[in-house]
């Protein structure tokens, strides 16, 4: 656009009286976000300044092992919800990676390294011909994923009929535990004690697994034409046809990023119980949970807004409101009940700003 | 008379949805550095041929000749890289995402092969700053745009392309009066640059302000192209229609101002509406004049119970109405009947069948207890469909099969089972041909001498001044003056509108 | 517009409307289910059940209970709603009924399910909560609360002579009467949906609620009552469940609820709201039951059955569900 140019001096002016309006926008459009994390930020303190045994490193490890799953298993779910579908089929594809993983994720280093990369590609794959069967059969996500899960299912009780089999010890602990644990099982960093890591050795590794996922898989992803189409898709699918996205490109990679997820998800439930299990049950609760996940993390179910990031501290809401219930000694039985009633008080709460909406027609979108 | 040198040339289209013939043999050229002006009645063509042209759809027979060699569309994409590029009536951005997403996205900046949101915003505003609009921020969603300001982001992202022949279908239909000004010189600047400009409107005065040539189109059918004044405008409105138009509007009747039926006092809702006091009797069609966005839609959903947190009194014979919802509005002392302002997702429900829609405000008076009376309620279709002729195949046919303007019909047909006594009427003849704009005038007037009491909000001053007995012109959310009789001319429809009495009117009219 | 625009010309009588296709595809698959089956038993046992009437009711009057969910269901889909509380809003009201037992047992079972049905519905409607997550809460809710309830134990409360009589009585030592209360249900859903005002405005919502408010339609109240009659359906199930094994158990309404949504799609409802007619859901449930029972017969292992499922729902779709293409 050389022939438009704005004189260099008017674009600058214009240019910091914009970037000062920004940042509140910007947080004003993150808003759903920010709220799941204050919320997380104080249901976890309450839960830090509650626990008998005081802040440890061990129970930050332990927590962070259970709730990694969920949170993977909920950035899977986040990339179908942007284009305002849903994928039912995240369970069966991380059962389905955790048996294939309590088969394979075992031996020599190589071996290991290729039973890892199994687990990815088959979990990719699954979500690709989920991604085949919406975009060229025109089935609707919900259902179509639906479908798929039983196949993905039957497929996971073939290779495990009934729990069991084994993954490799020393990645398992190695992958459950602090940085300084890591480094000490594979003889890196000076066994864990190079002066320059003593800062992050209380880290655990879930944790620096997930944020590496989100910063070399998600936010590249959301900065490609394929991954603003996903949104441009939820937000109006036509539109997006009309403006020449590529729309069946973002579809196919919405479901297979899913895929990818799930399947990451399930890789390390299979190294944190040193097994794999196709409960059927099971991976129904975290399809669900993941929707639960995504909903807090303010994404919205009509597409176009959210994040993957939001559901990641969606999911850590749900894990910490369960953390909760532990320290406080309340019945176990009770805690269904609870876990339901905190998720609707939690989605209710977005209810009442309808109480604020001047114009009813706001309601329909 | 010169024939400019053809840029982008059609050749025997020909496209068929179903048994109707959308487009027939059509034959059609446009030059460079021209703006070519497109004009028939709804369903005349005009629509199926942007689309071909824009990828959108294939013809079914015929080429298309791009600077002497033949091209062809498999979508949109595919015409946007030849250099074509289409603004579409019904907008084509992506509500969620910001302005920078929507203008730059199809080919955006980037940076170590990921986008590069910088240049995204930079490259927005520049483009932004030349349709003249550098106070929308890039970083904005669309959605919390005014709708007036995303016609502008449309235009924008249009630009972006870099386009040798621009589509605009109805592209100002949204617009304020100020931004219609700013496009015109738009395009009249991208005509000096040498492009290729497409201008679809149904507004007669635009096209002669903008137009070198104009091309009629009627029943898909090319009738023909001439240059910018070679014809009448009423020759032109005669080829649109292939009749003779007699006398648009009906006559008003005169008479002394009936006893108020509707009373409004000092109605306010948030900042658009301040201290609005209207009245209306039976018999008498009030005009809401003024700029667009000044108030009148939100006037028209207050009244209809839509909106929360008014304040002020509305009373019908002396008594104070606050209808809740519209079920209460269109139930309550006086009934209410609203034709909002967008037929295809608020006035009708496409997918469902005329007759169910015809019968949807209306199923309270057609039914036993909770029970539908199935022959009362074909017997109220039918006398829906011939008062108001439209023109249908089988009732059980899905609405959206209809015409543009036969869906309006059925939107206005659908209130009018229920009887009502008041007419809310939201810019009913938006992006209507002009036998049905005729037909809705002539309605209104039938309705209005039975006893109805209309309010009628419209964008277009000759409508106001052809249908209206008063005319009340709102300002930033309040009336700021009421005309009537022959008071209402577009002069003070203007003027006030401006709300000011002494200052240039804008340079398009 | 293309695809009605397309069969506009054709004579009324021969045109198969977009809604009947699901409808005479989901028949052919029965039938198909019929044959396979009766081929397969043909050529290892040399008998064919599957074709004798008495086996057939048998089976229907199992699949009456998923049949009479899958009625209450559609309601709530036709909205372009999902109500996932089916398993333990099942489950809650045969619980519910068996304690209270007597006279009480039925019409505790049934309120159950219709107040459940409401809270689903006031979420929905009044609060706005998608209905995915509220009603995934409400089941969450509802599974707690029969937890603590029975504290995790097989209820010791046992289903009333009446329940047992719906369930598994047959008039005149043929007919179930379970299959005549699913007759029932339906004859009562298809009249709502075809013959009253609340059917229409249920459509009407389903294919743009906005529309339909602006028509005055008060649809906040259409939604709550139809989730609360789908609420209500799964309790009457839920009920008759007891019935039929005489008791309540944890975990009876789980393998409720995705045949239900499978067989309503199938039966070619638009799981987004709108379009559908009750009489492709009843052939979904009925291919579902006979899929079940030969698979039974054919002695499938679980992982088996699981892909096979997936298959044919793909499979059903694919040949008539698809959808159009975006084309502005």
């Amino acid at each position: 656009m050389s022939d438009a140019v704005l004189t260099r001096d008017a674009a600058e002016a214009g240019d910091a009286a914009r970037r000062r309006g920004s940042l509140g926008l910007k947080l004003q459009q993150q808003a759903g976000i920010l709220g799941a994390l204050a919320l997380f930020i104080v249901l976890y303190l309450f839960y830090q300044a509650n626990h008998p045994r005081g802040f440890t490193g061990q129970i930050l490890i332990q927590n962070a092992n259970e709730a990694f799953a969920l949170a993977l298993i909920a950035m899977a779910q986040t990339v179908p919800v942007l284009m305002a579908g849903l994928d039912l089929s995240v369970g069966a594809v991380m059962t389905l990676s955790g048996c294939i993983a309590s088969h394979l994720v075992n031996g020599t280093p190589s071996e290991i390294a290729l039973g890892i990369a199994t687990c990815i590609g088959v979990s990719a794959s699954c979500g690709f011909i989920n991604g085949c069967v919406v975009v060229y059969g025109r089935i609707q996500p919900i259902i179509a994923t639906l479908a798929t899960s039983a196949i993905y299912m039957g497929f996971a009780l073939i290779l495990r009929p009934t729990p069991g089999g084994k993954v490799h010890e020393d990645l398992s602990w190695a992958l459950t535990n602090d940085v300084r644990e890591f480094a000490l099982t594979f003889g890196l960093f000076e066994n864990g004690e190079a002066a320059w890591l003593q800062p992050f050795a209380w880290v655990p590794v879930p944790l620096v697994l997930l944020g590496l996922i989100v910063v070399l898989i998600w936010v590249p992803f959301t900065r490609t034409v394929t991954g603003r189409t996903v949104y441009a898709i939820g937000s109006s699918e036509g539109a997006a046809y009309m403006s020449g996205l590529p729309i069946n490109r973002a579809k196919l990679a919405a479901f297979t990023m899913a895929g990818l997820f799930a399947g990451l998800g399930g890789l390390f439930l299979a190294l944190q119980t040193s097994s794999g299990n196709a409960d059927i049950p099971q991976a129904g609760a975290y399809t669900l949970n993941s929707i639960a996940a995504v909903v807090i993390g303010g994404t919205s179910l009509l597409g176009g807004t959210g994040s993957a990031i939001g559901s990641v501290i969606g999911a850590l809401v749900l894990r910490t409101i369960s953390f909760n219930f532990r320290i406080f000694d309340i019945a176990p039985l009770l805690q269904p009940l609870f876990e339901g009633l905190v998720l609707l008080a939690a989605v209710s709460l977005g209810g009442l700003k309808l109480l604020r909406l001047k114009n009813k027609l706001e309601v329909f979108r | 008379m010169t024939e400019p040198e053809p840029f982008f040339v059609l050749e025997n289209v020909s496209k068929r949805y179903g048994g109707v013939h959308a487009l027939q043999d059509v034959n059609f050229a446009c030059a460079r550095g021209s703006i070519h002006a497109v004009l028939g009645e709804n369903g005349a063509g005009k629509s199926t041929l942007m689309k071909i042209m824009a990828g959108v759809v294939q013809p079914d027979v015929g080429r298309m000749m791009l600077e002497g060699s033949p091209v062809a569309f498999p979508n949109p994409a595919a015409a946007n890289r030849a250099g074509i590029v289409c603004i579409f009536q019904e907008l084509s951005l992506m509500p969620e995402l910001t302005v920078a997403d929507n203008i730059t996205l199809s080919n955006p900046p980037y940076r170590f092969g990921l986008i590069d949101g910088r240049a995204q915003r930079r490259r927005s505003e520049e483009l932004l700053a030349r349709v003249g609009c550098e106070d929308i921020n890039p970083s904005s969603r669309v959605a919390d745009l005014p709708l007036s300001r995303r016609q502008m982001v449309e235009i924008a992202k249009a630009l972006g392309r870099n386009p040798d022949l621009l589509i605009l279908d109805e592209a100002t239909s949204a617009l304020t009066a100020k931004d219609v000004d700013r496009v015109y010189r738009l395009l009249f600047d991208l005509k000096a640059r040498n492009l290729s400009i497409l201008y679809i409107s149904h507004r007669m005065h635009e096209i002669e302000a903008l137009a070198d040539r104009c091309s009629v189109f009627r029943n898909g059918r090319h009738v023909e192209t001439f240059t910018k004044g070679a014809r009448s405008r009423d020759e032109i409105i005669g080829l649109m229609i292939g009749r003779e138009i007699e006398g648009q509007f009906p006559p008003k009747p005169s008479r002394p101002r009936p006893a108020p039926l509707i009373e409004i006092r000092d109605l306010a809702w948030e900042n658009r509406l301040t201290g609005v006091t209207l009245e209306a009797g039976r018999g008498e069609i009030v005009g809401l004049g003024g700029l667009d966005g000044q108030g009148q839609k939100e006037l028209l959903l207050a009244l209809f119970g839509v909106l929360r947190g008014v304040s002020g009194k509305v009373m019908v014979e002396g008594n104070v109405v606050a209808p809740s919802s519209p079920n209460a509005a269109k139930n309550g002392r006086a009934r209410l009947a609203l034709v909002p302002e967008d037929r295809k997702s608020e006035g009708l429900i496409l997918s469902m069948s005329i007759s169910d829609n015809l019968s949807m405000a209306s199923l309270g008076r057609l039914s036993w207890g909770p029970f539908i009376n199935a022959g009362r309620a074909r017997a109220a279709v039918e006398r829906a469909i011939e008062q108001l002729r439209i023109k249908i195949g089988d009732p059980s046919d899905p609405v959206s099969t209809l015409s543009g303007g036969n869906q309006q019909k059925v939107v206005i047909a659908k209130w009018l089972a229920t009887n009502p006594d008041v007419i809310l009427l939201n810019d009913p003849t938006r992006g209507i041909d002009v036998g049905t704009k005729q037909e809705i005038y002539r309605l209104m007037r039938e309705l209005a001498e039975a006893g109805a009491c209309i309010l009628f909000y419209s964008t277009d001053y000759e409508e106001l001044i052809g249908c209206c007995d008063r005319v009340a012109v709102m300002y930033d959310g309040r009336i700021v003056r009421e005309l009537a009789g022959d008071a209402i001319n577009e002069h003070n429809l203007i003027a006030s509108a401006l709300n000011i009495v002494e200052q240039r009117e804008p340079t398009h009219v | 517009m293309t695809r009605a625009a397309a069969t506009r010309n054709t004579p009324q009588a021969y045109r198969l409307g977009p809604d009947d296709k699901p409808v005479v595809f989901a028949a052919g698959f029965v039938l198909l289910i019929l044959i396979v089956g009766t081929g397969y038993t043909l050529f290892t046992q040399g008998s064919m059940p599957l074709l004798q009437p008495q086996y057939l009711l048998q089976q229907l009057q199992v699949g009456s209970f998923l049949g009479i969910v899958a009625a209450g269901l559609m309601l709530v889909i036709l909205l372009g709603h999902i109500d996932l509380s089916v398993p333990w809003t099942l489950t809650a009201a045969a619980m519910m009924a068996t304690a209270a037992g007597g006279a009480w047992a039925l019409p505790v079972g049934l309120g159950i399910g219709l107040l459940v049905g409401a809270i689903n519905g006031l979420g929905v409607a009044y609060l706005r909560v998608p209905s995915m997550i509220f009603t995934l809460g409400v089941n969450a809710v509802m599974r707690g609360l029969m937890v603590a309830h029975t504290g995790g134990f097989a209820p010791q409360t046992a289903a009333t002579d009446l329940m047992q009589y719906l369930a598994v009585a047959r008039i005149g030592g043929v007919i179930p009467v379970a299959l005549l209360v699913w007759l029932v249900v339906s004859i009562v859903v298809v009249v709502v949906l075809t013959r009253t005002i609340l059917g229409r405005a249920i459509y009407a919502i389903g294919n743009r609620e906005r529309a339909a408010y602006l028509s005055g339609i008060q649809t906040n109240r259409v939604i709550l009552v139809a989730f609360a009659l789908s609420g209500a359906m799964s309790g009457l199930a839920g009920v008759l469940l007891a019935g039929y094994s005489t008791k309540a158990y944890q975990g009876m309404g789980d393998a409720y609820l995705l045949p239900a949504i499978a067989a309503v799609v199938i039966g070619g409802t638009n799981i987004l709201g709108g379009r559908g007619r009750y009489l492709g859901t009843l052939l979904g449930v009925i291919l579902i039951v006979l899929l079940n029972s030969v698979l039974s017969i054919m002695q499938m292992p679980e992982a088996g059955r699981q892909i096979i499922y997936g298959t044919v729902i793909i499979a059903m779709l694919l040949v008539y569900g698809r959808g159009n293409t975006v084309t502005g």
